[in-house]
């Protein structure tokens, strides 16, 4: 049952300029997304840079105002600040940021820095507090002499536990998770992927993992929505996506991702020659005349792609085989 | 070469040890202090200061005479046993002066410093927060008042309330936060875009919080070595106000005032100007000295 929905989502951004400083533009960075998010299930938003996706984060945290559109938590509107307040509505949706070291106060302790959610939330007294904090110390993995050192102290994939650990404190419902492992090198970021799938099981935790790295969404989502230019261009299970893509963006992000097949090189590689050239020739049948891209057409339960007509897509097909 | 097994020994785990929170449970104010304490400098400035806060208030009290008691048959004297740091041109005590001048110079200089750091704080806080309309209207009202020189001010305000330290205090109070306003302001600005704190209000804190536990205490550095600054600055400019006539009244005396009129016999009997001299140089010094310290104990980055 899904307990958060996004419907018709838009975040448009003004460019303001001139001598009186006026609005002269936008810039649709998200142009009507709408899904929706179950417990327990991770969500994976794909897309280049730029394409909105930390955006859509931001908007369902409540960072970034709506421009139109609904964000419904169990069916009450999380639009405002003052509607966010009255269902508690930040405690449940927390969110790990990229940047590691910069989203944690340098100038605070690890102990204040994990405490920071639940003084807000929470009446403990100190005692409480501490004991808490330790717990999640001890589900993070980092020793309790941690507690008194500052973020600085640490390497980067301590410093993205003691963010996931902070993320935890309150049991919230949804992570919103903006690329938490970019910043890491790759061992570290196993580590991290596999501990965050480990903590949703004990806490049945909802993810919507932002990320551009297919490989990463391929080991943690089971839902995936693939962004391009603030609308959804292909959504669908991880089977959907990554072995019967449809959208010509999609058939480019899947052929792109990196395969150690010496063997097969040649072959992998005329693919990819070969969906660079239908993307060009095909663009006018996902994308209208100014680039926009079009609604989204079901192609079954849970497989979704933006595309004009539908039939266009049997042509598609056609020409690859 | 063989290595036997009965060569080691199973010592196993100690499990309290292992467990043992290795650093002390310091609040960072704590943490502060400590490092501060291993600044030698720091420290010696901070002493340094006290020493010359404590001396403002007992000093006069020390001898027998009255900073305005003047005795013209005595004429200038160097230091001696009567006068510890001799006597000026009418027969005054130096002494007695000089921790006179300490109380108005010192005062001055730290209610200056107060007034100008809160309120360049709470303008300069709101102006970066908040930002937009409210930023641009605050901006555009301390450039105007930036335009209009300072000297202008002191008159104005000499010709209202009269002269004084009261009136000498207003007038730093007017002008002295546009400084400290912007220089929070930026820092604010710069600071809101940091992750941490879209973390903290993703995290559930709200303005105050954000602004008293979050953005304040990141820009602390940078605002205590301005308030250090801003200290000698006040004494200085008492001192020139004190030397065009719209300072403190004589008898009353500053440090600055001391050394103004030391500077007149400078070549006659220069211990004149160098007393009081060196205890201005000495304190500024102290005070730069241990602002440097603090801005360095207030960054943990910076923890050995």
């Amino acid at each position: 049952m899904s307990f958060l929905e996004i419907n018709d989502l838009k975040v448009h951004f003004p460019i303001r300029g001139g001598v009186l400083n006026t609005i002269k533009d936008h810039v649709y960075a998200v142009d009507g997304v709408s899904f929706s998010i179950d417990e327990g299930k991770t969500y994976g938003l794909i897309g280049e840079s730029g394409s909105g996706k930390t955006t859509i984060g931001k908007a369902i945290v409540g960072l970034e105002e709506p421009t139109d559109g609904e964000i419904l938590y169990y069916g009450q509107q999380v639009n405002k600040k003052r509607l966010r307040k009255k269902v508690n509505y930040n405690r449940e949706v927390q969110m790990i940021f990229q940047d590691v070291l910069s989203s944690l106060d340098p100038k605070k302790r690890v102990r204040d820095i994990i405490a920071e959610p639940i003084r807000n939330y929470e009446k403990l007294t100190e005692n409480q507090e501490l004991e808490k904090i330790l717990t999640l110390l001890n589900i993070v993995g980092m020793p309790p002499d941690a507690l008194y050192k500052y973020p600085h102290e640490f390497s980067g994939g301590q410093r993205q536990r003691i963010g996931v650990s902070r993320a935890v404190a309150v049991n919230p419902k949804l992570i919103v998770a903006d690329e938490p492992v970019s910043a890491l090198d790759l061992s570290v970021q196993a580590q991290i992927l596999n501990f965050l799938k480990m903590i949703q099981k004990d806490f049945n935790l909802s993810y919507l993992f932002i990320s551009h790295d297919l490989g990463v969404v391929k080991h943690m989502c089971d839902y995936i929505y693939i962004m391009y230019r603030g609308r959804f261009v292909e959504t669908g299970t991880r089977e959907d996506i990554y072995n019967n893509p449809q959208h010509i963006y999609t058939k480019k992000l899947v052929a792109a991702i990196p395969e150690i097949d010496v063997e097969n090189r040649e072959a992998l590689r005329r693919n990819r020659i070969k969906v660079e050239q239908e993307y060009s020739e095909k663009e006018s049948l996902f994308y209208d005349q100014n680039g926009r891209v079009f609604d989204l057409v079901q192609l079954s339960d849970t497989h979704y792609v933006a595309i004009k007509n539908k039939e266009d897509l049997q042509d598609v097909e056609n020409s690859i085989a | 070469m063989e290595i036997s097994r009965d060569k080691f020994k199973h010592i196993g785990i100690n499990e309290e040890k292992s467990q043992a929170i290795v650093r002390p449970s310091m609040t960072y104010w704590q943490d502060a202090w400590r490092r501060l304490k291993k600044n030698k400098i720091a420290i010696a400035s901070l002493f340094f200061i006290f020493i010359m806060s404590l001396m403002a208030v007992v000093g006069p009290m020390m001898v027998k005479f009255q900073y305005n008691d003047n005795n013209l048959m005595l004429g200038i004297f160097k230091p001696n046993a009567e006068h510890w740091f001799g006597t000026d041109g009418l027969g005054r005590d130096m002494w007695a002066r000089v921790w006179i001048g300490a109380r108005i110079s010192l005062f001055i200089g730290l209610m200056a410093a107060l007034i100008e750091t809160t309120i360049g704080i709470v303008v300069g806080g709101i102006a970066g927060f908040f930002g937009g309309k409210i930023d641009m209207f605050i901006m555009r009202f301390i450039d105007i008042l930036i335009a209009i020189p300072f000297l202008i001010f002191v008159i104005l305000i000499m010709v209202i309330v009269g002269s004084g330290v009261f009136s000498i205090i207003l007038a730093f109070s007017i002008t002295g936060w546009l400084g400290m306003a912007r220089l929070v302001r930026g820092q604010i600005l710069q600071l809101k875009e940091q992750e941490f704190v879209l973390a903290a209000r993703t995290l559930g804190a709200d303005s105050m919080r954000l602004i008293f536990k979050h953005l304040i205490p990141n820009t602390l550095g940078v605002i205590i070595v301005t308030l250090t600054m801003a200290i000698p600055q006040a004494i200085f400019t008492e001192a020139f106000l004190s030397f065009i006539g719209i300072g403190v009244r004589p008898p009353m005396t500053s440090w600055g005032q001391l050394a103004n009129s030391g500077a007149q016999a400078m070549q006659v009997q220069p211990f004149l100007l160098l007393i009081p001299a060196i205890f201005i140089s000495l304190t500024m010094l102290s005070l730069n000295m241990l602002g440097d310290g603090l801005r360095d104990a207030l960054d943990p980055r910076l923890r050995k």
